[in-house]
């Protein structure tokens, strides 16, 4: 197919911005300047300024000289690129592809090959992009072409008419001067100081005397104008490979209404991704309202999937937060990340429950969805007898434990979070308690063993080490008590209730 | 000799014909009462020695919401090692379970001791009371799962009885514990349990704590019969320490005919 490109050139890029922020400056002379070695520069300069022979790269000081009415506003690094980016994905409109002009950062490359019909012609097309831009207050001068080279060079510097015929670009391109090649200045000087004001003056010169003179990449910028090399547009949105739109004709205001709208969009999307062995991981689904802002959800699965009712219902749980206002004119429904489904072998008898178990899954998704993923917990055991460090949290649900259970030690079934000081009356030396006294209640210990010694993980904390003991009161309450420290060493020792024995 | 046989076999076949007509009638109560019966029972043993008795048909109900009473920790302690003891039978097959509480104390490694991979269990800590109540009921609707376990406090009629419907329908076994004893009335639950530890039994002489014992009371049963036991895990199941196990021999053993 015959590539096309259109490059768009904001001619004032920062000054319309601020122009269409704060209306008032449209009438007044105003620069944007930053500071550059102890002075302040100007960076960009409004139609208005401009008039009066201001120019970029002059002193702020300087400029004020000249027009004693001057604006001089702060430019920050970095919004220009800020700036067309925005703008580089409202133009995705156009075209699917978008790059942000790299040489210049003022401008936009589209690849429209294959969409200006959409719009009724090249013409046209070229036409509502410059009427729309002005509409929402951007002065904007485009080039359609068969490079991008040759766009960029014609946006700026041709005289006849943006609109390039296929083919025709390299003759267009003779008249034009050679900063219309995107050239570093010291190339350019030397260009002028040889005499060639235009490119047919040096187009016809072989190769090798222009690569000696002006290097090689003076002659990458001539054959990409000229087609014979291929330029890389990087697009500023990848394209989304499983994507499902539903404009609606009426707009959608009820949770029915969207409700129909996503399983609509999903049995469509479901069937695609069923068609090419894939599965679902996340789902974005943009709502456009109809009073212009767009409201996103995201869903999220721990595995690919293409079951229509279990991706619904981790969207149900979404649809409060889509608040449609006045109404919904188009749903699009993404799939950004997508995996490869195993074709699960067809079991003649039900399959071993387990933690695979798809519809543990797909609990497990739901509860995601709803509360985030710091709600579950599972544990695998770790190789440490510090009772707080025994299991660790386990990373995924396929994480199967590395090492066996701890067994051969008793442990309570519940466990306090933090130790509880209790009040002891025990025989020295490792002797289980008599009696202790828990929350203000006497318990009278009937039977007791112990004492299990843990030693404290000293790489880790400092501390005493923990005597365990597990005793048994005259009501048959079984508890874990432990005394931290020896006896007679030189911290205090202290004895704490860790937990209840079932 | 040979006479004398045929007449015990007739004898015996009277008592058959006399035991099966008790059945067939205790059968139609329990449906002119509303008990629907499950599958086969062979499979569905649990363990629990006679407190199985207690339910109809003499069977655990799975498909069933079991609350357990815990107001006291050492209560709680003593209701999660019995539905330990539980899990392991439910989890045989492998499926997992959900354990879904706001403060949850329990400590997982201690589950080993009931047989039960603490692994297998997955954990949803939440910081309300209603997240507790949605979770469970989207996990009892989970048909993957062996059972549920949820820490609540709060439970009204109205929510106790979704959580049945969302049982029946899928057969997960579903547990709560419960902290507060007063508002007990008031819910749909099959059972409802109160399990408190007694005293521990060692062999004589010997030192140290012996296996844990408890007193299992059922308080409320849905067309079974409530009662007392105390139980002890036996290190890989159920051990009844009734006396009333004893005093149950005596008429098997005497062969009396009762009515």
């Amino acid at each position: 197919m015959q590539k096309r490109y259109v490059s768009i050139w904001f001619r004032q890029l920062l000054a319309d911005w601020q122009v269409i922020r704060s209306p008032e400056l449209a009438e007044v002379p105003f620069v944007f300047a930053a500071p550059d070695h102890g002075r302040n520069m100007i960076t960009a300069v409004s139609p208005i300024a401009t008039s009066q022979g201001i120019e970029t790269g002059m002193r702020a000081a300087d400029a004020k000289a000249l027009c004693p009415g001057l604006e001089v506003l702060d430019d920050k690094a970095g919004r220009a690129t800020k700036l067309l980016n925005r703008l580089g994905e409202w133009c995705v409109r156009y075209s699917p592809v978008v790059m942000v002009d790299d040489f210049s950062f003022d401008g936009l490359f589209l690849d429209v090959s294959g969409c200006p019909h959409l719009w009724g012609g090249e013409r046209q097309y070229l036409k509502e992009i410059v009427s729309r831009l002005k509409s929402k207050g951007y002065t904007v001068r485009v080039a359609m072409a068969d490079t991008p080279g040759a766009a960029w060079a014609i946006a700026r510097f041709g005289k006849v008419s943006p609109l390039i015929a296929a083919g025709a670009h390299t003759e267009a391109l003779l008249a034009l001067p050679p900063e219309a090649l995107r050239l570093p200045e010291i190339t350019l000087a030397k260009l002028r100081k040889l005499g060639f004001y235009q490119i047919r003056s040096f187009v016809g010169m072989p190769r090798s005397v222009l690569r000696r003179r002006f290097g090689e990449d003076f002659l990458t910028r001539l054959a990409q104008a000229l087609g014979t090399v291929d330029e890389l547009i990087t697009p500023l949105q990848l394209p989304v490979l499983f994507q499902e739109r539903l404009p609606c004709l009426e707009p959608i205001k009820t949770r029915t209404g969207i409700e129909m709208a996503i399983s609509r969009l999903l049995e469509h999307l479901c069937l695609r991704l069923q068609n090419e062995g894939k599965g679902l991981r996340t789902g974005v689904l943009t709502c456009y309202r109809i009073d212009g802002k767009v409201v996103q959800v995201s869903i999220g699965t721990s595995g690919a999937t293409s079951s229509v009712s279990h991706l619904f219902k981790l969207f149900q749980l979404k649809i409060d937060q889509i608040r449609p206002a006045l109404g919904i004119e188009l749903f699009v429904l993404e799939a950004p990340k997508v995996d490869d489904i195993l074709p699960g072998q067809e079991a003649l008898w039900a399959g071993k429950p387990g933690l695979d178990d798809q519809s543990v899954i797909q609990l497990l998704d739901r509860v995601v969805g709803k509360m985030g993923a710091e709600v579950i917990h599972r544990y695998v055991p770790a190789a440490r007898y510090w009772p707080e460090r025994s299991a660790n949290r386990a990373v995924s649900i396929t994480d199967k434990p590395s090492t066996d259970w701890h067994i051969d030690r008793p442990r309570p079934t519940e466990l306090l979070n933090k130790p509880a000081p209790i009040e002891v009356m025990a025989l020295i030396p490792d002797h289980p308690p008599k009696f202790f006294i828990y929350k203000g209640i006497q318990h009278l210990v009937v039977k007791a063993d112990g004492p299990e010694r843990i030693e404290r993980e000293w790489w880790l904390d400092a501390g005493e080490h923990r005597d365990y003991y597990q005793v048994e009161d005259e009501l048959g309450q079984r508890y874990w008590l432990f005394r931290s420290g020896h006896y007679g060493g030189e911290q205090r020792y202290q004895w704490f209730l860790h937990g209840f024995f079932a | 000799m040979n006479y004398s046989y045929n007449e015990l076999g007739k004898g015996d076949n009277i008592m058959n014909a006399k035991q099966e007509l008790v059945n067939k009638l205790q059968q139609d109560i329990l449906l002119w009462q509303g008990f629907k019966a499950q599958g086969t029972m062979t499979e569905e043993v649990i363990g629990l020695g006679a407190i199985e008795k207690a339910f109809p048909n003499g069977v655990f109900p799975r498909k069933a919401i079991h609350e357990f009473i815990t107001v006291l920790p050492e209560h709680a302690a003593a209701s999660d090692g019995f539905i330990g003891g539980l899990l392991s039978v439910l989890m045989k097959d492998g499926a997992a379970c959900v354990w879904i509480s706001t403060t949850r104390k329990l400590f997982p490694v201690s589950l080993c001791t009931f047989n039960v991979e603490p692994d297998r269990i997955i954990f949803m800590d939440v910081t309300r009371e209603k997240d507790v109540l949605w979770i469970m009921e989207e996990a009892l609707k989970c048909e993957g799962l062996a059972a549920v376990v949820a820490e609540l406090n709060e439970l009204s009629l109205i929510e106790s009885r979704r959580l049945q419907l969302a049982v029946e329908e899928s057969g997960v076994t579903g547990f709560i514990l419960r902290k507060d004893a007063r508002k007990a009335i008031s819910t749909v639950a099959t059972a409802r349990w109160k399990i408190s530890p007694v005293p521990s039994v060692t062999e004589e002489g010997m030192p140290g704590l012996g296996f844990p014992r408890w007193k299992v009371e059922l308080t409320k049963v849905r067309n079974g019969n409530p009662g007392n036991w105390i139980l002890e895990w036996g290190g890989d199941r159920f051990v009844e320490v009734t006396p009333a196990l004893k005093t149950a021999a005596w008429y098997d053993q005497g062969k009396l005919q009762i009515g």
